[in-house]
């Protein structure tokens, strides 16, 4: 699989570090939410077959994370965003 | 039909007129007492238990395709009960007791070959973690012994043994443990549950559950409402699919996992053999071709085929344990949808809807567990208490902190 690096441009997979669901980003406020709601960002996945929103590290280039949306049943990757900017977006502050 | 060596011969000597197809091809009922869906090895093996030792009737499995065509008959057929923790051991240590007396039981030939698998040992901590490991076996009536290098060179001669990066010091080995003919083995399960009255549907995907006030009343499926008492799912990579019908978000991801077999060599492998530190593991089959594989790709997949990186990296963990293969041709590469969990361990347990029960998250290792996770989800769905041997593969050790993590890798799926 080759990720079009946002900022390098056609990457090997083979350089990344698969992390799994970009709702990891999402995690919940340590100090108001509940036991429950940490289980299920901790534990709980979609595992959808189709569109898959995802977290790879560029380990081996620049090291920034990216957010990948792939498909899960034919490897094809649709969206290659930075992690940073899908934070932003969501109107976290980094 | 039970077969026997003078059956054998019987039909050898009347030009094979007499075999007939071994399990029927119903229609499904409108309702049962119990369905099973995946008509894989553990569905089933659950299937033919819940028929057999718990006396059971009224019982469907319904299969999305052919019977047997999942991970069942995509594996590497290696059987074994060498693991750590008190909530893995003694289960799978009961799955190698019933593989032990499994082709008498259901009267087919499964070719189980306890030719032994050896866990090849690198450096002094690899010696004592795994000295623990055998001891924690021992403890729960596996056997185990621990091989030094002359054992291992004994058995194996042609290994790299002074690999500058991973040389051989000895190894852990389970002479229980071996190898079994996969197809057989869904095969013999079905054949055993049919023969007991169970309706083996295929070509019947489910595509809905009915749940009225909490409870399940059937499955909507390609070929119409079924009803039933008691639904169990066990459908390994398509677990999240399946149960996401009943609102349920699992501690699963799917991921594929590769297998690989060269063209037919002469008998040099005898039993099995695994090198942890190069991803790398092999037997040889009766054919003659080395079976063998390694890590899985690491990312979610439903494909049922992985990428070339990890051929490439399993190939180099063979170069490194064993040069002697470099000029072996690779006949077949395929891929399989593994149910990875949170842990690295199975869950069997009920679920939040009365009557809905759940059989999976096998990661990579659900092969060798299939006749002790059939008899265990058989137990649960028939009693609606755990198995003795299975009381730990519960939904909610993640929210309590009770993980089974052999290898304390933590909540990352592509690790364990």
């Amino acid at each position: 699989m080759i990720i079009n690096h946002p900022i390098l441009g056609p990457r090997d997979a083979q350089e990344f570090v698969y992390l799994g669901d970009a709702n990891l980003i999402n995690r919940p406020d340590g100090m108001t939410a509940g036991i429950e709601a940490f289980h299920d960002y901790l534990y709980n996945r979609d595992n959808p077959a189709g569109e898959h929103r995802e977290l790879w590290y560029h380990e081996q280039g620049d090291r920034s994370w990216l957010v990948v949306t792939r498909n899960t049943v034919t490897h094809e990757i649709l969206k290659v965003e930075l992690a940073r900017d899908v934070a932003k977006a969501q109107g976290r502050s980094k | 039909m039970r077969y026997s060596g003078f059956r054998v011969i019987a039909e050898a000597l009347t030009g094979h007129k007499g075999w007939k197809p071994v399990w029927r091809d119903p229609a499904p009922q409108p309702d049962y007492d119990y369905i099973v869906v995946g008509g894989g090895g553990h569905g089933l093996a659950t299937a033919y238990y819940l028929a057999k030792e718990f006396k059971q009737a009224r019982i469907a499995v319904l299969e999305k395709g052919y019977l047997g065509g999942g991970n069942v008959g995509r594996n590497t057929t290696i059987i074994r009960s060498n693991y750590l923790l008190d909530g893995n051991e003694p289960f799978y240590e009961f799955s190698l007791k019933l593989w032990e007396g499994l082709e008498q039981d259901f009267n087919y030939n499964a070719m189980v070959s306890q030719r032994g698998i050896i866990n090849l040992i690198h450096t002094d901590a690899q010696r004592d973690a795994f000295t623990r490991r055998g001891n924690g076996m021992i403890l729960n009536g596996a056997d185990a012994e621990l091989l030094n290098r002359d054992q291992v060179r004994a058995m194996y001669p042609f290994l790299n043994f002074d690999n500058a990066r991973f040389p051989i010091k000895g190894a852990l080995m389970q002479r229980r443990g071996g190898t079994v003919r996969h197809d057989a083995v869904a095969w013999g399960y079905a054949r055993g549950a049919d023969m007991r009255g169970v309706d083996l549907i295929q070509n019947c995907e489910v595509t809905g559950m009915r749940i009225e006030n909490g409870r399940i009343r059937g499955v909507e499926t390609t070929r119409g409402f079924i009803g039933a008492k008691k639904v169990g799912v066990a459908v390994a990579g398509s677990s999240s699919k399946v149960m996401a019908h009943a609102g349920m978000r699992l501690p699963i991801e799917s991921h594929v996992l590769q297998a690989f077999v060269s063209e037919g060599l002469k008998p040099f492998i005898d039993g099995v053999m695994t090198f942890g530190a190069g991803h790398f593991y092999v037997s040889q089959s009766d054919k003659g071709g080395l079976v063998f594989g390694g890590d899985i790709d690491g990312y979610n997949s439903y494909a049922q085929r992985g990428n070339l990186p990890v051929i490439e990296d399993v190939a180099e963990g063979g170069m490194a344990l064993m040069p002697a293969i470099g000029r072996a041709r690779l006949l077949r590469a395929w891929g399989g949808i593994m149910d990875m969990s949170m842990d690295g361990s199975p869950i069997i347990d009920k679920t939040h809807v009365e009557g809905l029960y759940f059989n999976g998250g096998w990661c990579y290792g659900g092969f060798k567990a299939t006749p002790a996770s059939g008899w265990c989800f058989a137990h649960l769905m028939a009693k609606d208490t755990p198995h003795p041997t299975a009381t730990a593969y519960r939904f909610d050790r993640f929210l309590k902190g009770l993980m089974i993590d052999e290898k304390g890798q933590g909540a990352q799926p592509n690790l364990h």
